[in-house]
């Protein structure tokens, strides 16, 4: 069995920039929290060769370099971009299994010859790593163990020649690997003398194995340290000696590990299962022309499909029909929903609703040949809950409503009122998604206060002319579409500031004006909410007046 | 049955053979002189039209829209708000403001369509979705679409599934026959002023235009006590009436009488 194993280094994958882009820009490091205080996690080439190393704190390395970037680890989008090079990684073999930090091991057993050999494939694998603008170190081994082993150690430190050189510190207490850029700088230090053997003649993957440092060794930092003060260096030293005495010394866990390592122990990969997509398909012998028997076998591959939903757990957000015709067209028809679903009759009917609203009906020509259905995005559904503010039946009719008007009028025409936190009246309505998860709730109103804000809000605000006692007080009557309205009542003012830290200048040049707002009623019993926009005096000499938004 | 006799026979076949709804209990208004001449309160299941006496009375009607969605239905009822894309542009619905009348707008679901008849439709539809409580229609003008027939379809669909169409009708609409239970007109009514003459709580004057089977013609000018969700008697208006050779002067002041001489008399 032959197994690879990549690694990448992930600096250059987050900022996204090749490092030639990078040219001339300070060096960049990945930190995390630890105990306390910041600490480098992973480096770029820059970082290293100024002679930083992981695991230091970030104020001591800020010491060395005022001018370095710090940027937090985000554990999460590393895990997704892994996630991502395994998707792509699945073109060579399905048992792809990822292998934290950062490492990738495929099971290439029995693909092999698809790709013109080990080598042949290892190259394609390597190259398409790069294409994603990662650096990669590759190796090939008999058990997963001592391929990562390899591709992660193999060429960092020196195989020492009799006494062998003390490892740098930041290897041997264990940082993990996971700082590849550790190794690329150990493999720029690579003596001559040893390449120069490299070229001689090739090793065996036995002695390269046993090259490695007892780093490669997955076992405590204690085992690591217990074998090095016992005069360990390589997995070469390890390899030749009985197992019960190293079992007895140094736990059963280090014969194992080594077993792995050199094969003795048969490993496997756990390999990421991914869902078969679901598809279902039906053709027919005859060409149909039928619309509605073409509805009745969609609604049977919906069946179906709905079937492998509910074992999965799961409920489609969106359905795609394809629809061959007999003489080589073919209609696309999706539909897409706001909550998982699995109800085959709740998506026919969003189908029907799809169909009814076409700009061109369904054609069927000389007849359909094969309907073919598809759910590209299907999600967890967990069967229904009882909530304390509704309950599921009401929620799941709801839904499927909203599901029926969007599919015809759009998604986007059905929205929900969700408040935002700002001082800018315009601004504290937001329209969101009706599917919007948990949106916050809106401040409740005091009792016995009137309402203090309008209930429509004009977009943009309409100029009043107004006339008022003096310039910086309240509204006598204003004149607004045309007619006089003459002010019975009114409160005010109430100021409202402008955000002006919203502003890219922020508050020096321009903070913008601030708004006196004013409830009042004219004497017809119609109550407006009107601002005036600019301090006098202060802001500006003619402050202009609006009406913002009409009380009920 | 107004205008049934007007209507061709086949509606008036199915309209006569129509299962009686289920009587669901009335929603009162809260006030004993419009619940008396409603009969108990409002019918929900039925279509309910509203109309803006004035331009600037949009606002009102609006509110009385939001008012009788609040008393048609228990407070975690959705209720969707169906609008026209042109209304929306111009003037949204502002969320602290509903929340100011009393509705949570985390229970409304609004809906912008492109033109009245995709609007209606849409519609229909929704009322026949049990889950929610109330559906508002937004409609400017009198669109043609919005005939008696299609009012008569809002009506089936609201019947045969308890959800009540509020039809709200803004932009000079005109009252057209239609299918309604009760259609009303409304106006801001001056409110009864807090400390400092501050303007306070929502004051409208409603006319009952028209009750299906039952008498109509009323005016009354009441307040929305959003605390309790009713309609109470506006507390002042009446002080504000001009009252023939009496020598009642307003507490505005002497400027404040000049012109109001079309205020209506409160019952």
């Amino acid at each position: 069995m032959l197994r690879l194993a990549e690694r990448t280094t992930e600096p250059e994958r987050r900022t996204g920039a090749s490092p030639s882009d990078r040219a001339g820009e300070p060096p960049l490091v990945f930190t995390v929290k630890e105990r306390g205080a910041y600490r480098l996690h992973a480096l770029d080439e820059p970082a290293l060769a100024m002679g930083l190393e992981p695991g230091m704190a970030l104020a001591d390395a800020r010491a060395r370099l005022p001018d370095l970037r710090a940027v937090p680890h985000d554990a999460e989008a590393e895990g997704r971009f892994i996630e991502r090079l395994a998707d792509l990684c699945d073109r060579f073999t399905p048992m792809v299994a990822i292998a934290l930090p950062e490492g990738l091991v495929l099971d290439i057993e029995g693909c092999v010859h698809l790709f013109g050999g080990e080598v042949a494939l290892a190259r394609d694998a390597v190259r398409l790593m790069r294409t994603q603008g990662l650096r990669v170190r590759s190796a090939r081994a008999g058990t997963p163990e001592a391929a990562l082993a390899l591709a992660r150690l193999e060429n960092i430190n020196p195989p020492p020649t009799g006494g062998g050189r003390p490892l740098p510190q930041a290897v041997v207490e264990g940082y993990p690997p996971s700082t590849l850029a550790t190794p690329l700088r150990q493999r720029k230090a690579l003596p001559p003398a040893l390449a120069g053997e490299k070229r001689k003649r090739a090793l065996t993957e036995t002695e390269r194995l046993h090259r490695l440092p007892l780093l490669a060794l997955r076992v405590d930092v204690d085992v690591r340290h217990a074998l090095r003060r016992a005069g360990f260096v390589t997995i070469g030293d390890l390899a030749p000696l009985p197992a019960a005495p190293l079992a007895a010394r140094f736990g059963a866990s280090l014969v194992d590990a080594l077993g792995r390592l050199l094969g003795r122990i048969d490993s496997r990969i756990t390999p990421r299962r991914l869902p078969a997509p679901i598809r279902t398909e039906r053709r027919f012998a005859e060409p149909v022309a039928h619309v509605e028997t073409v509805m009745a076998v969609l609604g049977e591959l919906l069946a179906q499909a709905c079937e492998t939903l509910a074992e999965r757990h799961q409920g489609g957000r969106r359905f795609a029909a394809r629809l061959y015709r007999s003489d080589g067209a073919t209609r696309d028809l999706a539909v897409e929903t706001g909550q998982p679903v699995r109800d085959p009759a709740v998506v026919l009917r969003l189908f029907e609703e799809r169909i009814e609203a076409l700009s061109d009906p369904l054609d069927p020509g000389f007849g359909f040949d094969i309907v073919r259905l598809s759910v590209p995005i299907a999600e967890g559904r967990s069967d229904p809950q009882a909530r304390l503010d509704g309950d599921p039946a009401r929620d799941a009719d709801l839904a499927a409503l909203l599901d029926r008007l969007s599919v015809r009028a759009g998604a986007q025409r059905y929205r929900r009122l969700v408040p935002r936190d700002t001082h800018i009246p315009e601004r504290a309505t937001r329209l969101a998604r009706v599917s919007e998860a948990d949106p916050p709730p809106w401040e409740t109103a005091v009792a016995d206060e009137p309402p203090l804000r309008p209930l429509t809000l004009l977009d943009p605000p309409e100029r009043i002319e107004v006339m008022a006692q003096v310039p910086d007080g309240p509204p006598r009557q204003f004149r607004w579409r045309g007619s006089v309205h003459r002010i019975a009542r009114q409160e005010g003012p109430e100021r409202i500031a402008p955000e002006w830290w919203r502003r890219r200048d922020g508050y020096s040049t321009n903070p913008g004006f601030t708004r006196d707002y004013y409830r009042v009623e004219d004497e017809a019993g119609r109550r407006y909410w009107v601002f005036r926009l600019g301090l006098y005096e202060r802001e500006t000499e003619q402050p202009d007046w609006y009406v913002h938004g009409l009380f009920a | 049955m107004l205008e049934s006799s007007r209507l061709h026979p086949a509606v008036t076949r199915g309209f006569a053979g129509a299962v009686a709804p289920p009587v669901a209990d009335m929603r009162p208004l809260g006030m004993d002189a419009i619940d008396r001449v409603l009969g108990g309160g409002l019918l929900p299941g039925r279509l309910h039209e509203i109309f803006a006496r004035e331009r600037a009375d949009e606002a009102s009607a609006t509110g009385l829209a939001v008012m009788f969605a609040l008393a048609l239905t228990s407070p975690s009822v959705p209720v969707l708000w169906l609008r026209e894309e042109s209304a929306q542009r111009k003037a949204g619905l502002y969320g602290p403001g509903l929340m100011d009348l009393g509705i949570d707008p985390a229970r409304l679901i609004l809906g912008v369509l492109p033109d009245p008849k995709a609007l209606l439709r849409a519609a229909v539809d929704a009322l026949r979705c049990c889950a929610l409580g109330v559906v508002i229609l937004e409609l400017g003008g009198n669109p043609p679409v919005l005939d008696l027939t299609a009012s008569r379809r809002l009506g089936l669909a609201a019947e045969s599934s308890g959800v009540t169409p509020l039809l709200l009708r803004l932009r000079d609409a005109r009252p057209m026959p239609s299918a309604a239970q009760t259609r009303w007109d409304v106006a801001g009514a001056p409110s009864a002023p807090l400390a400092a003459d501050a303007p306070g709580h929502a004051a409208l004057n409603l006319s009952l235009l028209r009750q299906r089977g039952g008498p109509a013609g009323f005016d009354w000018t009441v307040e929305w006590d959003r605390d309790a969700v009713c309609f109470r008697p506006a507390a002042l208006p009446g002080a504000r009436l001009p009252v023939s050779g009496g020598g009642y002067a307003p507490p505005g002041g002497a400027d404040d009488g000049a012109g109001a001489q079309d205020w209506r008399i409160a019952v």
